[in-house]
Order: C-alpha cells, then structure tokens, then sequence
C-alpha cells in the first residue's frame, strides 16, 4: 500500500470513501436516527457562523443527545459554494446540517445565488436579533419621531449607517424605520461599513447621523455610553429598555429579526428534520447552551420545521418587497 | 490614575502572569512562524485556553501571543521570503536580500531589537496617551482614510528609486485591479468573478502573498539551479552570520527606529489603519529620507530598511490597542477577536474601562511592555538554531516551503479552487519577475486596494457624489497636498540629480 502509485492510492482511498458513504445512506434510508451530524459552515472559521455551529454541536454532544459531531468549513462564494455542494451530495447528507441566516435570504432575491432556501430542508431558527437604530449620546434627536422628521426636512443631512452592504440586512431595518414613519425611502442616504464595530466609528466621527445594527451589538455600546437607541424592530419594547418603541408601534411589517438556523439537504426525510429539530429543541434547555448563549449574548429564537419554513418565506418576501422600494430589481 | 497604575504592576509582575506572558510570547513565536498561521490565528487558538483564565490574566496571554506573532511572522519573511500577515511584506524587502546574503543572524537580531524598540516606545506613548489619543482617533472620516491609503501608494512609487517609479506604478495598479475581484462594497454583488462562485469572495490576501513571494521563490531557486550541496556548504559555513550589531551600524538604524515606532503608534491608533500601512509608510519614509549609497541600498538589504518596518509594525499593533481599550472598538482583526474575548468575560472595553476596571486596564498596558522584554530574552538565544534552516538543502527546502505554503492557505479556506490558483498566481509572478516587474508594489496595491475603494465609495456617499470631500475638510485637504508633493517628488529629484552630475 507504501509502495502503491498515486493514482491506485487515489483509487482505493476514494474506494473507502465510497464504501463509508454508503453505509451513510443506507442507514439514512431506513430512517435509523443518525448518533452523529456532520455541521456545514459555509464561511471560514472564526465568523459567527462558525461559532452557531460549533457552539450547538459542542452543547450537543457534551448534554449527550448526541455521540459525536463534526464541522467542515466550506467557505466561497459567499456561502453559496457550501449550499451547491449540499444540494449536489444532497443523498448521501442525510446526517448533515448547514447553518445559515438572513444572507441566505437577501443572496437569492439578488440573484447572486443560483438557488434559493426552498431548495434545502429548513429544520429550525435557533438564535435571533433584532434590529436597532441609534444615534450619539449626545445627538440633539431625542427619539424615533424626531430623527424622521430630521430626515423628511433634509435627507442628505441625515445619512443612515450600517455593518452590511446596500440592500442587506442593516439598510433594509433603516428602510423599515423610515416607512414606518412615513418618510421617502427613495431619499435615504445609506453608507455601508464592512463590519458594525467600523459603522460605530462612522457615528462617532459624525460622517453618518444615525446607525442601523444588530439590538445585541447597541446595547453594548450603549452600556459603555457610545450609543443612544432610538427604536427596535422586535414585536414589542425590549424588557432591557422600556422606554424605547418597537417600530411596530409606528406601522405595521416593521418588524425583523436577524435569525441563525439549520437546513438539511434536500429531500431529507421528514422524520429525520423532525428528529434534529426536537434535538435543537431540547439542547435550548440545557445549562451549556445557556452558558454559551449569555456568553455570545445570543437571544434564543426557536422556530421548528413548517413554522421556520413560514418565517422565512414571510422574511424573503418582506426583504423583496422593502428591496424593490429601495430600487434594487 | 497612579493608583491604577499601581494595581496594573501588580498584577502584570505577578508570578502566574509573568508566566502568562512567557508561555504566550512562546506560543504566538511559533504559531507565526509557520506561514500561514498570523496572529489572528494564534489568538483565535488561545481563546478556549483563556475561558480558564482571570480576564487579566487572559488579556495578558493574547496580548503575549499578539506579538509573539507578529514577531514569528517577521522570521518567515525574512527566511525564506513567506510573510504569512501583510503587516511582514515590507520586512522581506530588506530582510530577505540580508538573509540570501548570508547575514540571516543579523536580520533577525535587527528585527527582534527593533520590533522591542518598537513596541516598548509605543507602550510608554500609549501609558501617556491613551485616554486621550481616543478622541483624535475619531476626528478622521472615510475622506480622509483614503487619503491616507493614497498616500502610502504614491510614497512608495515616488520613493522606488530611478527606472523604478514607472513599473511601481503599474504593477500597484494591477495591485488594486486584482483587490476589485469579489463583491462590490457598497452593493453587494459579484464583479469580476467571470461567473466563479470561488471568486465572489475575492483573492485572499494569504494566497496572492503566499503564491507571489514565497512559491515564486521557491520556484526561481529551482530554474536558477545552482549546485544545491555546494550551496548548502556556503550558507552552512556562512552560518547565521553574526548577530553583533557595530557601532556604526547602530548608529544607522538607531534614528530610523524612533521615527518609525512614532509613527507606527500614531498610525495604529486610527481604527482601520493599522501595522500593514504602518510598516509600508515607514519604509517608504526611511528611503525618501536617505541620500546617496543609503538609499540605493534599500530594497537590497539595508539594515535601516529592515528595521523601519519591523518597527512600525510593532508600534502600529501596541497603537491598535488604543482604540480597543478606550474607545471599544477594535482597530484591526486581531484586536477584534480580543474585544470579543473581553467582552465574553463581561468587559466592557470603552471610556470608562480603566475607571472601572483599572486592574484589567494597566496590567494589559504594562504586560505588553513586560511581554517586548520576554520577546527580546526568549528569541536572541534562538536565533542561530532557527537562521540554520537556510543551510537545508534546497531540495528538501523548496518542497517543505512549497507544502507549507499551499497547506498554510488551505487550511483557512478549505477550498481547492485556492490551490489552483495559487499555483497560477505562482506562475504568473514568476513570469513578472523575469520580467524585472516588482511584486512588492502589487501586494502594497492589493492590500490597501480594499480598504481604499471601501472609503472612496463611503466619501462618494456622504459627499453626494461630489468630489469636493477631497477638500472639504482640512485634515483630508492637508493629506493630499502631501500626497501631491511626494508624487512631484521624482520629478525633483531627477533634476537635483542632472544637477550634480553635470
């Protein structure tokens, strides 16, 4: 076997591979609950994609509900490589799971993804955020009210700033504060930053007026006095902070959550998605996850099966609808 | 204030931190010294470790780790021409060339003192100054962070010497097309991916450093084909060289390392920034300060050329901590992974961070100092058993870097397509070289194209598409006057030069 050429070498390895993968599926086919899942993260490691994933199979198998698991990083295309590569291998990954979130979303509305959520099984939304906007502490707008009418006197004096790209998940809450009010969505102003903590330093600097981030993310800073929140999109006023509105108050579909949830491939037996979203469920009781939870500063967000499913095409369809307003196609 | 002062020493010069210290200065040496694995690694690797550790006590590891990193990744570049971090290009303009000429021992001694120097006058700015160096840091907009990235660009092509100037600019160029491969910034869709899926993310800086600088070199050894054993002998007779460092030559270098760590921590204080620009503007400084035989030395192995970047490289990282500790936020990817970590111990790093918790604060402060002189102690000894690697034959070198190099970028990406295209970057550097085309000027592009066009187009927004915020602030105004002077500068000085000569 030393001695053997590459190409036999290859052979018998891919053999192996082979012969193990279908001991996979056939297990698959019976419907015998698989005692280990394989983690898709479509990103590299150390993003938060990664620690959902790792986090819950960590929690997992050390609350043992289950033996083992493991996590392959599959990043490129901006997760779209690892979702074609779970929809190609789709039979044999009946005991994989690929974590996703809004992008999922905003990629296939854009057409930067060839395939969209409905291609994959969805099992269940685990965590969640939601969204914030927020002003300097010592900005002169006191609340929601008065940075929309600040806006609808002077658009270009009140520029909106944000962690992700046009069209994505912060531009699209600012669009949703700014409706809800009754503003001009075609006047605003977004300014993308690459990353929250860089869109924090935009409002510091002054050259953005207002921020839009995660709810999780603005506390913080708002606990270390950089932030004052103005609005929230969660359906009710967040218990850490009763005086500030729900934009929901204002108008209706102003409500959005940034969730993070698993998908199995498609096709996956029904029994199976049920099986591994009962699994999330009863991890979500466990004192591990809870550690880890308070530690990430996650909010738990439990969506199983059909009811993830509903959330998401209610999501997608809020996205494409804000998106459109915006002038994206 | 001196009360904090006074906790911080304590807990720093506690025996358990101490310790602390070593073990990370250890870790991070070695983890950076394999390409590939920079310092965001390292500490991303001692994060589970730190979660059993006092926050004090795990601040102090991951800062110990941070330049145990960055230090390790210095030795790669100027050893076999791998800088796994962009904040190390610059060092394998001057370090390689010393290393091939058989004076490896003294590159590495120049870059562990200078990197000390570095550090421990950046650690004494930031005791003085950070509070208050916190709200400079905010003072500067998109505007006029282009500016700056514009800036370093235009100094390094002005300052590339005769017959140079022209080819820099072309190959930065070429630098920043390939930084608009990927995902447009602003709007969030593909361009330039020819249809890939793989290339929606861009080229990974890793992988055109690695295929440009360390497989290129790899490779050139074997078309250059001189006798291996014969090679092998000279390098092994030559040794590590001697480390000692004359008089003169400490005289040379002893200026350049004030300026540099200067402006090393103020550029690292600006969240953004960072030790990359750092170290390029250091360079290009020192050069457009040298004159005559100096400044043709620099890029062939001029010890003050070696010692600006190492410098700055160092100051920018000790300067990127301003930010993260006063103001919360963190300044490169490195001191963002630690404000995670801080963060997951309940810190809440901002404005009242060393009021409240000044035991976190000052021992951090003071442990990087402690952490510069552990570097110095534990890496001088270990110079000449690590500089032996040159005496390897290359035979077995040219494979171990090569595996080291691809190995290295796949295991961050976990993708194949990088492989491939490492390989016909690889080539296609080598064809550049031949060439007599510059690769430095296209990494420094490639680099710094990112973040330019992230800034341009942010400007663009605010300013309404008008082009006025080049001039509508005076800080952004006054950076582009300069960038205006440095451009006209070859100019000049071609003329000053007609001028002797006739």
């Amino acid at each position: 076997m030393a001695r053997c050429r590459r190409g036999q070498c290859a052979a018998a390895l891919l053999l192996a591979w082979l012969l193990a993968l279908g001991g996979v599926a056939v297990a698959a086919a019976a419907v015998v609950k698989p005692a280990r899942i394989h983690f898709i993260i479509p990103g590299g490691a150390g993003g938060g994609w990664d620690r959902t994933a790792r986090t819950a199979g960590d929690v997992l198998v050390k609350g043992g509900l289950l033996q083992s698991a493991s996590f392959e990083n599959l990043s490129g295309g901006g997760g779209g490589k690892a979702i074609g590569y779970l929809i190609k291998t789709a039979e044999r990954q009946h005991a994989t799971l690929l974590v996703n979130s809004v992008p999922i979303l905003v990629r296939s509305i854009s057409g930067i993804f060839p395939f969209s959520h409905r291609d994959l099984t969805p099992v269940a939304a685990i965590i969640g955020d939601y969204g914030a906007i927020a002003v300097r502490p010592d900005s002169s707008l006191q609340s929601i009210e008065q940075l929309i009418a600040a806006f609808k006197r002077d658009p270009l004096q009140l520029r909106i700033g944000g962690g992700s790209v046009r069209g994505d998940l912060d531009h699209i809450v600012a669009a949703m504060a700014i409706r809800a009010l009754g503003g001009d969505l075609q006047q605003l102003v977004y300014v993308p930053y690459d990353s929250g903590g860089k869109a924090v330093v935009g409002l510091l600097t002054g050259e953005i007026q207002a921020l839009s981030t995660g709810f999780g993310e603005a506390l913080e800073q708002m606990r270390a006095g950089q932030l004052r929140i103005l609005a929230v999109t969660a359906p009710q006023r967040p218990p850490q902070l009763p005086a500030v509105p729900a934009l929901s108050e204002y108008g209706s579909g102003a409500e959005f959550a940034n969730w993070r949830g698993f998908f199995g491939p498609p096709g996956l037996p029904a029994e199976l998605a049920d099986h591994y979203a009962a699994l999330l469920q009863e991890m979500q009781a466990l004192p591990a996850w809870e550690e880890a939870r308070e530690r990430n500063g996650w909010v738990n967000f439990y969506r199983p099966r059909a009811q993830f499913a509903d959330f998401l095409a209610a999501q997608e369809a809020v996205i494409s609808a804000l998106r459109r307003d915006l002038g994206f196609r | 204030m001196w009360q904090g002062i006074e906790t911080g020493l304590v807990t720093a010069f506690s025996i358990s931190n101490l310790a602390v210290v070593v073990v990370g200065c250890f870790a991070g040496t070695v983890i950076g010294m394999l390409p590939g694995l920079g310092p965001i690694s390292a500490i991303a690797l001692m994060i589970p470790i730190s979660y059993g550790l006092d926050p004090a006590a795990a601040m102090i590891l991951m800062a110990g780790v941070y330049y145990g990193a960055i230090f390790g990744g210095s030795t790669s570049s100027i050893l076999i021409n791998a800088p796994g971090v962009a904040g190390t290009v610059a060092t394998t303009f001057d370090g390689y060339p010393l290393a091939r000429r058989g004076q490896a021992g003294k590159a590495l001694a120049i870059a562990a003192y200078a990197s000390f120097s570095g550090g421990t006058l950046a650690a004494l700015l930031l005791l003085l100054a950070a509070p208050a160096l916190a709200r400079v840091s905010l003072s500067f907009q998109s505007a006029d962070y282009f500016a700056l990235m514009l800036f370093g660009l235009v100094a390094v092509c002005a300052f590339a010497g005769r017959g140079q100037v022209v080819k820099s600019l072309l190959m930065t160029v070429f630098g920043l097309m390939l930084a608009t491969v990927g995902t447009d910034p602003t709007a969030g869709v593909p361009r330039f991916t020819f249809g890939q899926l793989d290339l929606i993310d861009g080229i990974s800086f890793l992988l055109l450093a690695m295929a440009s600088f360390a497989v290129s070199e790899a490779l050139m050894t074997v078309l250059n084909n001189e006798d291996s054993a014969r090679q092998a002998a000279k390098a092994a007779a030559a040794g590590a060289g001697s480390l000692a460092l004359s008089k003169k030559e400490v005289a040379e270098i002893a200026p350049a390392v004030g300026r540099s760590s200067v402006l090393g921590f103020f550029v690292g204080v600006l969240p953004g920034a960072g030790g990359t620009i750092a170290s390029f503007l250091a360079w290009g400084m020192e050069r457009g300060l040298a004159r005559g035989a100096a400044r043709a030395a620099f890029g062939k192995g001029s010890l003050r050329g070696l010692a600006a970047p190492e410098t700055a490289n160092n100051a920018a990282s000790t300067g990127s901590f301003v930010p993260l500790l006063t103001l919360g936020i963190p300044g490169s990817g490195t001191t963002a992974v630690m404000l995670g970590a801080l963060l997951s111990f309940g810190i809440q790093p901002g404005p009242r961070l060393y009021i409240e918790e000044p035991a976190v604060f000052w021992s951090v402060i003071i442990s990087m100092y402690v952490g510069n002189i552990v570097l110095l102690i534990l890496n001088l000894p270990l110079i000449p058993y690590i500089a032996r690697l040159l005496a390897v034959r290359k035979e077995i070198l040219v494979p171990l870097i090569l595996f080291f190099s691809l190995i290295g970028v796949y295991l961050v990406s976990f993708n194949v397509f990088d492989l491939w295209l490492m390989v016909l970057v690889g080539v296609a550097a080598i064809g550049l070289r031949l060439l007599g085309l510059p690769l430095a000027p296209m990494i420094l592009g490639f680099i710094l194209g990112d973040i330019m066009e992230d800034n341009l187009r942010r400007a663009l927004i605010i300013s309404n598409g008008s082009p006025a915020f080049l001039w509508a602030r005076p800080s952004t105004l006054f950076i582009i006057v300069a960038t205006a002077l440095v451009a006209l500068f070859p100019l000049f000085n071609r003329r000053a030069q007609a001028g002797e000569g006739g």
